[in-house]
């Protein structure tokens, strides 16, 4: 009981449902029609790059992800939605990327793919495309929880010579201008997303990295169980938003 | 001179890592003595602001320089901000505004302890040295001059 009240208070702490806006809202109306427009979005083209690996045979198993999960567009519906999720294996949670590359490692018997990887960004952008426009809905698992809770902790956590945590940007001053930049939510709706600025496409655990370096911060390696539980923690603070990859962001 | 001597706080700083920082008093809300013992060039410290990887004070703060739509807007104007602020008030607000105001978003730019997970580059380094904070210290007071 005790436990369920830690979570309801760690989730109450945003603001509703319908207070929540999008990063796309604080982007400029060229990126945004950007982002609406398939035929102009770049992400698709990872998009496009994902849904050829899927029904690709590889490794020594000689089997494709379609091999065991047929039609994306059908069985990976939702699942971007509801990641990271608890991971029964590793006994620990795993987002999206992580169960990609636990894919190709056990089932494909293939290498896995390295982070930031073409390959597994297209994937990632692919799968995650299945759940656009469905509602972020975290799992209600309790074996998730102390993972949340860690993870609300490192985005309340100040860190780096500037000293100072997510909140005060993300939670206190959304929609003021940082520099030139006006500072969103950080609800990762959209990713992976292209960046007008990398060039490319690119994961949350990216994005954070550039906060992270941004305020001065040694960022956390990628796959790293902080990395993890910040997109945990990020996603139930976003429950209810919908789902956008690939978004398009400045 | 009001000095209040519980209120002295006389850092020498942490340990190993603080060595490079000078020590100072704070004598209730200010810092009346310079970190060096001189007084700053305001050019300079103009010069420091309008570098935004330097003072960085452009990315929350707006103010008289070039490309104000690249000026943010999360701290009020510092033509506003300096106030009638002491020139010690100053001082210690550009040192570490955290002993006025903890809660505050504004950078401790002359603090390297207690901080965590610093980056490679700037571990064991306050984000000004001591005669860049007189330097810009001596700019925000020509904008006081100007009012
Ligand atoms: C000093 C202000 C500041 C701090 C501190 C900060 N961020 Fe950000 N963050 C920004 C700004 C500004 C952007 C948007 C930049 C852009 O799009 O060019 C951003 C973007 C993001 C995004 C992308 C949102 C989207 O719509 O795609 C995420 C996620 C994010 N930040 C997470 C974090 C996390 C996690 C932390 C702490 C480890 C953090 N941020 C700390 C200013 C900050
Ligand atoms: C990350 C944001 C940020 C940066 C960087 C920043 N400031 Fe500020 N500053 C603020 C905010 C917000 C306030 C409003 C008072 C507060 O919250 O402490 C403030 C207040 C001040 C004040 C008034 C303090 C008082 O007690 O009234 C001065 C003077 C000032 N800033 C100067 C500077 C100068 C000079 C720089 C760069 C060398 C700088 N600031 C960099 C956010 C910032």
């Amino acid at each position: 009981m005790k436990r369920l009240c830690v979570v309801l208070a760690l989730l109450s702490s945003g603001a509703v449902a319908s207070d929540k806006r999008s990063g796309v809202e604080y982007v400029s109306p060229e990126t945004r029609a950007l982002q609406a427009d398939d035929f102009a979005n770049p992400g698709m083209l990872w998009v496009g790059g994902g849904e050829a690996l899927w029904n690709e045979a590889v490794g020594q198993t000689k089997k494709s992800c379609a091999s065991c999960h047929q039609d994306a567009k059908q069985t990976m519906k939702g699942v971007a939605a509801r990641y990271p999720v608890f991971d029964e294996v590793r006994k620990r949670p795993i987002d999206l990327q992580g169960r990609i590359n636990q894919c190709r490692v056990r089932r494909q018997k293939a290498a896995a793919f390295a982070f930031e990887s073409e390959a597994l960004l297209s994937l990632s952008a692919y799968i995650a495309h299945q759940s656009r426009g469905m509602p972020v809905t975290p799992p209600r698992d309790e074996r998730l929880w102390s993972y949340i809770e860690n993870g609300k902790e490192l985005y309340f956590r100040r860190i780096g010579q500037i000293d100072i945590n997510c909140a005060s940007c993300h939670d206190a001053r959304a929609g003021q201008r940082l520099s030139g930049n006006l500072i969103p939510e950080a609800h990762p709706t959209g990713y992976p997303i292209y960046r007008l600025e990398w060039q490319s496409a690119g994961s949350l655990q990216r994005r954070m990295r550039g906060c992270m370096t941004g305020v001065r911060a040694e960022p956390y390696a990628y796959g790293s169980p902080e990395m993890i539980n910040l997109e945990l923690y990020l996603m139930n603070r976003a429950a209810g938003l919908p789902i956008e990859t690939p978004a398009v962001r400045p | 001179m009001r000095l209040c001597l519980p209120l002295i706080a006389l850092l020498i700083g942490g340990e190993a890592t603080a060595q490079s920082l000078r020590p100072y008093q704070i004598e209730a809300d200010a810092i009346t003595q310079s970190l060096t013992g001189k007084t700053g060039v305001a050019a300079r410290g103009q010069a420091i602001i309008a570098d935004r990887q330097r003072g960085l004070c452009l990315l929350c703060h707006t103010g008289a320089f070039p490309e104000p739509h690249m000026q943010g807007n999360v701290a009020p104007d510092l033509r506003e901000v300096v106030g009638t602020l002491s020139a010690g008030q100053l001082r210690l607000r550009l040192v570490d505004i955290r002993r006025v105001n903890p809660d505050s978003p504004m950078p401790s730019f002359y603090r390297n302890d207690g901080l965590t997970r610093v980056g490679a580059p700037w571990r064991g380094k306050p984000i000004l040295a001591a005669d860049e904070i007189e330097d810009v210290l001596a700019y925000l007071l020509t904008l006081q001059e100007r009012k």
